[in-house]
């Protein structure tokens, strides 16, 4: 993979100063209102403040002192959230910016008809609308997204996908589709833009990284409700609480009763203030993250569905397989000696560009030494394959060798008056068998043996398979073989199942199955017609190098065009949601300590004998109160890394995930506040503050 | 949806009817029926009759603080202790004022009654029980208050006890529950010696 | 605690576990409509119930139909039991001649009954004729209960089915559970307990002659029912002598019966349990015991049936058991410990002696043990009755029922109730828990989305707010009505309206009841008991509808134990976030203040 856009720094200098500022802009009521736990936060503030103000004139119902300092700190609480806020859309920024730097308006020749020599005017390319015509040629920035109708040439895409060698694009078939921003290195292309200004690909992404057009996800909803019940919870704790504590004065006919400011605070400390504050931090590290695996999310619901996934669809040849078959064993007839296969494989492959004949060639010198020729040396006649004959070969004076599937041979040699040996019929078929696939070599009438072409499954993929597995993610692999092959690349790779001999229609009718048994389906495709089955999947990377239709069919774009991506994917998903749930655990688990410290604070003057509650031994009321808003406060920005990177994510089972993170940020959650809160009293009554 | 109200509407008040008939009438009904056919002693009360006059029920408490007879516990019933209907508990919280005082003046009288008597006053015998209906004393109760009753009735402490351990009520399966010593028929006991 | 205490507790609970599996997959053939014994006994008088009704027993209803037919249901019901107690004084079985209940009280206990709350702000024996307890009172308790239960069994239909929107038929499911469960459960144990000493006839009142008479002081009072100052300006007092003990008598057997069994609660006497004519032997006890727990038990059973997994059941069943037991220990230690205060007065053996510890308003023949079991239990389970009276407990003791009931009745809970408020918790804490695994959170197959949180944060939120409110009206208004003083009449309120909000009907039963407290008490147990049973199934018809997820690796287990240590503690902090404030201010204050004088 790669690293196109680099992992950033944490807190980079620049981005870190301009979330900062932000984070006062947006103290806004009308951008406070949509995050309904901080605005509770907020208003508290503004009470406070106002309660300060109103202690000013000497008829507060406090100190002003204490009041300023709680109301300060009920204010940082808002503003810290606001700044987690502020950094992941400022790192999302940042790469948007990267980005838009290789999208300056580049003038575009628009053609009235698609003819080279049609009549050409000058356009900006923002100016471009959905069904142009615009001729690229060698030097050209390509002005807007689109699909090359007429011509052929090296496209150099780096800008967008990092990877430096040029790419073909060419008009029809599955290498059609261009990209805004990319430059064509060679020859010319007409193109027809595709997308209106703003929505281009390059657009999208940019707004998705600025998380300007982030849209909850189903999820995030649904923990926002809990969130505004909990919330709803501690209001109503917190208001009843005047009445029970005058009532208590009059009870005990001691003390007074609790002031609304220590109400304020103790409602922001229960409040679920911390996962509140940071919860849409975590949906766009979410997708900044995707960036970072240089997939492009459509949607925050895609990242998020991205974990939910439980099957993967995975096309067999380059994701499981490499891209090619390769020689790995000759196999002689019972009279031939395997020198003489070898030699001949060899030579009937020099002029065989394929990675199959190459591979022919490097495997008869690597086992036999037997040095390629130069076939010009050979003054040899090379025959290329063809649809009719099945065939290739080469001619060298009267030798005449080809190569090609058993059953043309059989009938090559048959027509010659040679015969089939019986034992390389076996061969062919064991071959079959193990998956293979067999080519045999005939020189003249006479059969000399097969070469076993074999698919070779990817380094370190069965581990990932087994990894997959482990969290209860079923792959499947999609291959044309016929069942045979596919059960025997099936087994070697370790994959669940195959779909073998798949058509686009097979391959829909499996996911449309799969979903109907309630499975959420995950697959990669880039030809058009993969697009279908795009569509109906719930994750469905397209690949940049796919068409058009693919990519609009797809929910997420790989720059890499790397298939085995999807497994990065659903581990981005996963981690989007484990944050969430991780930092939820911690935020609530964080109140009983605020508890302990408020409560006995709260009643002091009311209840003395309440301070055995006084656990952490605080040194004042005042001092207990205002350790307790501080901790609730900083506490927000010492997670914003966490936040930002996500929680570690490591395959595992469901239950042993849960147990991690249960011990992690619940027992955690639980334990942290009173040695942070002990420690902030220390450090208050250290500094001379209370 | 206004026509499935009013059917469902219907349905409600048809099977409250039916059902009250059923619970109400029948289910009580039959269950008086086995009762008073089975158990006609236990199912009117349990009551106690001495010379075919009415003189308690068996498992009801009765007040005693003479110091001829075992006392019972304290009972929260008003007007009066141990009225039968009028079930009540004294619901005083542990740390009132007016409980804890109320608890001393027991003691006071107990000892008062007794003044011989150095041993600890058990807790059950100085404090309401739920019902203020409660037919027991504990066993300890019971033998707290041995030697009074058999000096006031010149009475051997050995009788006494036998008949303490003639009405006491086990534990169910000799594990389950509280013994306790029933007053009102140890009483009539006592009072049936002559 | 005593080794003899512990021994009790032990051999309830397992007592408990023997009798509840059977029952549960018994009447998971109950609801699933299959044929077993009592069917093939009395399947004529179910179809003569609903021929004379008009059900049509094979028409499935959505969740509307459901949810209207539940709520038209429960309208009708409490109007008539207003009436009832209205009408009393000129309906027949009036023998102690009891006037018409007032309207606000009338009020205040027709939605006691109907919510499966039994609340009782007034005595039993003192107010209500025998018809109205028979049939009226003891009517909703078998109703209210089957009403519970068929709640639960529409729920439990959303998440076994998919892709419908039918949860099954109400009136079906209120019969087969009333005629099949309740009523064979209630006659078989109403037999034992006439046998046991508990009344079961129509005569009235017994008089008898006390055998050593007894004397009170009465205040004077002149024409006006006003009473006489003296000269020293204290109440004229005089001089009455009883020789004469009135003696309650009534149906009371078959009636209690149903109160233990329905998780009712609603006494037949003032004192409830704790009266010797409700609860005669130590037998009676550890039984009603067991009855109060059965159902709410065998349910979690029925549900592992139901979904097919028994260990789902198992896994609520443990979690419903952990949030009970430490807090029984708590309480029978600090009874057991009796009450400092006392222990000064050189009263007791400040041992474990018999008779001893905290033993005001508990009776000799429960002692520490029975008493403690019953009030953990009874408060755990929405049942609300008493056999000793929890105002009296020491402060923690006390506590230990008031948290119970603040757990929103979720461990063990009542019929149906229980384990359908538990479910929501279940979901809050799959909720989270799915998040922390990194995938859409899921409950047997069934996804949890936003509307299915939705509708569980009504369930969470509704009982606390209930609580909270209406406290703080009650403490606002002055609090009047309060027998003891100090932190320990904010306990009363408090206890009074943690027990209504959450339907349980027990009480600091000092607290007396007033127009505003009946009023609002009211209310509290309608929103308490309806608000969670509309939302309940509104998510019963959201989760029918959805596909289900097949189990895998990446599957949350929901019956491990980590599972249930999740559960539990999320019922606790929940729980304890709302809460421990007003706790601290009654209880907790109270205790240190014991202890610390």
């Amino acid at each position: 993979m790669t690293e196109h856009v680099k992992a950033r720094k944490l807190f980079e200098g620049e981005i870190t100063r301009k979330a900062i500022l932000e984070s006062f802009k947006k103290l806004g009521p009308l951008h406070m209102i949509k995050n309904p736990v901080m605005f509770t936060v907020y208003v508290g503030s503004i009470l406070t403040t106002g309660l300060w103000l109103q202690a000013l004139t000497g008829k507060g119902e406090a100190a002003s002192g204490f009041i300023f300092a709680v109301s300060l700190w009920l204010w940082f609480t808002v503003i810290f959230a606001n700044f987690a806020e502020a950094m992941a859309e400022g790192r999302g920024k940042a790469q948007a910016d990267t980005l838009r730097k290789s999208r300056q308006e580049v003038k575009a020749k628009k053609l009235a008809k698609a003819e080279k020599d049609a009549k050409q005017t000058e356009i900006l390319s923002g100016d471009l609308r959905k069904g142009d015509l615009i001729l690229v040629e060698a030097g050209d920035f390509i002005a807007a997204d689109g699909e090359a109708v007429v011509g052929i040439a090296m496209v150099d895409e780096s800008a967008i996908t990092g990877e430096s060698a040029p790419v073909v694009r060419e008009s029809g078939g599955d290498r059609s589709a261009v990209t805004g921003g990319t430059r064509v290195i060679s020859d010319w292309l007409i193109v027809r833009v595709s997308s209106n200004p703003g929505e281009s690909f390059l657009d999208r992404m940019i707004s998705m990284v600025e998380g300007a057009k982030r849209q909850k996800t189903p999820n995030e909803i649904a923990l926002n409700i809990l969130l505004a019940a909990l919330t709803i919870v501690f209001l109503i704790v917190c208001a009843t609480l005047l009445p029970f504590s005058i009532y208590s004065v009059v009870a005990s006919g001691a003390g007074k009763a609790v002031t609304v400011t220590v109400l304020a605070a103790l409602f922001v400390c229960l409040a679920p203030t911390t996962i509140g504050g940071l919860l849409s931090a975590i949906g766009i590290a979410g997708m900044d993250r995707m960036i970072q695996a240089n997939v492009i999310a459509m949607s925050g619901r895609a990242v998020e569905a991205a974990g939910d996934v439980d099957m993967l669809l995975l096309d067999k040849t380059g994701t499981i397989t490499l891209g090619n078959r390769q020689a790995t064993e000759f196999i002689p007839a019972s009279d031939v000696d395997v020198k003489e296969l070898a030699e001949a494989a060899q030579l009937s492959s020099l002029a065989d560009e394929t990675p199959e004949g190459r591979s022919i060639v490097v495997l008869a010198k690597e086992k036999y030494g037997l040095r390629g020729q130069e076939i010009h040396d050979l003054k040899a006649t090379f025959v290329p394959f063809t649809a009719q004959t099945r065939m290739s070969g080469v001619d060298i004076g009267k030798r005449s060798i080809r190569k090609g599937a058993a059953e043309s041979i059989e009938a090559y040699v048959k027509d010659q008056g040679g015969k089939y040996p019986e034992d390389v019929r076996r061969g062919v078929d064991s071959i079959s068998r193990l998956g293979g696939t067999p080519l045999v070599v005939a020189q003249g009438k006479e059969v000399l043996g097969v070469i076993h072409l074999k698919d070779i499954v990817k380094g370190g993929i069965q581990e990932r398979f087994a990894e997959l597995r482990r969290m209860g993610i079923k792959t499947v692999m999609i291959t044309g073989d016929n069942p045979l092959t596919a059960a025997a690349i099936a087994a070697e790779a370790g994959v669940d199942d195959f779909l073998a001999q798949a058509t686009p229609e097979a391959k829909l009718k499996l996911i449309r199955e799969a979903q109907a048994g309630g499975r959420l389906v995950a697959m990669a495709g880039d030809g058009t017609n993969d697009a279908p089955a795009l569509a109906q999947a719930d994750v469905a990377v397209a690949m940049n190098t796919g068409t058009q239709a693919a990519k609009e069919a797809g929910n997420m774009v790989d720059l890499d065009s790397n298939p085995t991506k999807l497994i990065e994917v659903v581990k981005i998903g996963k981690q989007l949601l484990m944050t969430r749930g991780s930092l939820t655990t911690f935020s609530i688990a964080n109140d009983i300590a605020k508890y302990f410290a408020i409560i006995p604070a709260a009643f002091a003057v009311t209840y003395p004998e309440l301070n055995a509650l006084n656990i952490m031994r605080l040194a004042t009321p005042q001092s207990a109160i205002l350790s307790a808003v501080i901790f609730n406060a900083v506490i927000i920005v010492f997670l914003v890394p966490l936040a930002l990177k996500g929680v570690k994510y490591r395959p595992a089972s469901a239950s042993h995930l849960l147990q991690r993170n249960f011990l992690v940020y619940g027992v955690g959650g639980l334990v942290v506040p009173f040695v942070g809160i002990k420690i902030i009293d220390l450090i208050l009554v250290g500094l001379g503050l209370v | 949806m206004l026509k499935e109200i009013g059917t469902q509407l219907r349905l409600s008040i048809l099977f409250v009817v039916v059902f009250t008939v059923l619970i109400g009438l029948i289910y009580p009904g039959i269950s008086t029926l086995i009762g008073q056919t089975l158990f006609p002693r236990q199912a009117g009360g349990s009551l106690i009759e001495v010379n075919g006059k009415k003189v308690g029920s068996e498992i009801i408490g009765q007040p005693f603080d003479d110091a001829k007879y075992f006392w019972s516990r304290p009972s929260a019933t008003s007007p009066y202790a141990y009225n039968a209907a009028n079930s009540s508990g004294s619901n005083l919280g542990p740390t009132n004022p007016d409980f804890v005082n109320t608890v001393k003046g027991r003691v006071d009288a107990l000892k008062k009654a007794d003044p011989d008597n150095g041993a600890p006053v058990p807790m059950d015998l100085v404090t309401t029980s739920g019902s203020g209906l409660d037919p027991h004393i504990s066993p300890a109760a019971a033998q707290y208050q041995v030697s009074r009753v058999a000096k006031v009735r010149s009475l051997s402490l050995t009788k006494v006890e036998e008949l303490i351990a003639q009405n006491t009520d086990g534990r169910w399966l000799g594990f389950i529950g509280d013994p306790g010593v029933n007053v009102l028929k140890l009483n009539l006991a006592l009072d049936s010696l002559k | 605690m005593t080794a003899n205490q512990w021994m009790q507790i032990i051999a309830y609970f397992v007592v408990l576990l023997v009798l509840a599996i059977p029952l549960g997959s018994y009447m998971a053939k109950v609801y699933e409509n299959k044929p077993f014994f009592l069917s093939k006994w009395f399947g004529w008088l179910e179809k003569l119930i609903y021929r004379v009704c008009g059900v049509k027993a094979k028409q499935e209803m959505d969740w509307k139909g459901y949810a209207l037919a539940m709520l038209l249901f429960n309208i009708v019901g409490g109007l008539i039991l207003y009436a009832m107690e209205r009408l009393q004084a000129s309906l027949p079985l009036n023998p102690a001649g009891q006037s018409a209940v007032p309207p606000d009280l009338a009020f205040n206990t027709a939605i006691s009954f109907i919510t499966n709350t039994n609340w009782q702000f007034y005595g039993g024996e003192t107010t209500m004729s025998y018809f109205t307890q028979m049939a009226g009172l003891a009517v909703h308790n078998f109703l209210c209960a089957a009403s519970g239960m068929a709640t639960l069994m529409a729920l439990i239909r959303g998440v076994i089915r998919k892709e419908t929107k039918f949860l099954g038929n109400f009136w079906v499911d209120m019969t087969r559970g009333t005629l099949y469960i309740l009523l064979p459960l209630s006659l078989s144990f109403t037999v034992i307990l006439i046998q046991q000493g508990c009344p079961q006839t129509f005569a009235n009142t017994a008089t008898a002659t006390l055998v050593q008479p007894t004397s009170y002081d009465q205040p004077v009072t002149n024409a006006q029912g006003a009473p006489v100052t003296g000269k020293d300006g204290k109440p004229q007092m005089t001089h009455v002598t009883v020789t004469e003990q009135p003696i309650s008598l009534g149906p009371v057997a078959s009636q209690e019966a149903i109160k233990m069994l329905g998780t009712n609660g609603g006494g037949y006497f003032n004192v409830n349990s704790a009266h010797p004519y409700e609860n005669p032997t130590p037998f009676t006890d550890f039984l009603e015991l067991l009855a109060i727990l059965l159902i709410p038990a065998a349910l979690c059973f029925t549900f592992g049936a139901m979904v097919k997994d028994s260990r789902q059941g198992w896994a609520i069943l443990a979690a419903m058991f952990l949030l009970l037991a430490p807090m029984m220990y708590l309480c029978g230690q600090q009874e057991q410990s009796g009450n400092p205060l006392l222990n000064k007065l050189t009263v007791g053996a400040h041992g474990e002696a018999l008779g001893d510890g905290n033993m005001e308003g508990k009776e000799t023949r429960f002692g520490i043990a029975g008493s403690i079991i019953w009030a953990s239990v009874t408060t755990a389970a929405s049942n609300g009755s008493v056999n000793s009276m929890h105002d009296s407990f020491t402060p923690l003791g006390g506590l230990v029922p008031m948290w119970m009931i603040m757990l929103g009745e979720v461990s063990f809970g009542g019929v149906g109730s229980g384990l359908y408020g538990m479910l929501a918790f279940v979901i809050l804490a799959v909720f989270v828990a799915g998040l922390m695994v990194g995938r859409t959170p899921e409950y047997l197959g069934k996804k949890i989305q936003t509307y299915e949180m939705k509708m569980a944060s009504i369930m969470i939120l509704i009982p606390p707010l209930l609580v909270l409110v209406c406290t703080a009206v009650a403490v606002a208004t002055g609090g009047a009505g309060t027998n003891n003083p100090g932190a320990h009449g904010f306990s009363e309120l408090l206890y009074a309206f943690d027990s209504q909000s959450n339907n349980n009907g027990s009480a600091f039963a000092g607290l007396s009841g007033n127009t505003l407290y009946d009023l609002m008490g009211g209310a509290a147990m309608w929103f308490g008991r309806f608000w969670l049973a509309i939302p309940v199934l509104a998510m019963a018809g959201s989760l029918a509808q959805k596909k289900v997820v097949p189990e895998s690796a990446g599957t949350l287990p929901t019956h491990t134990v980590l599972f249930v240590v999740m559960l539990t503690s999320t019922v606790i902090i929940v729980g304890a976030l709302t809460f421990f404030p007003a706790l601290a201010l009654g209880p907790i204050v109270e205790h240190l203040k014991m202890i610390h004088p």
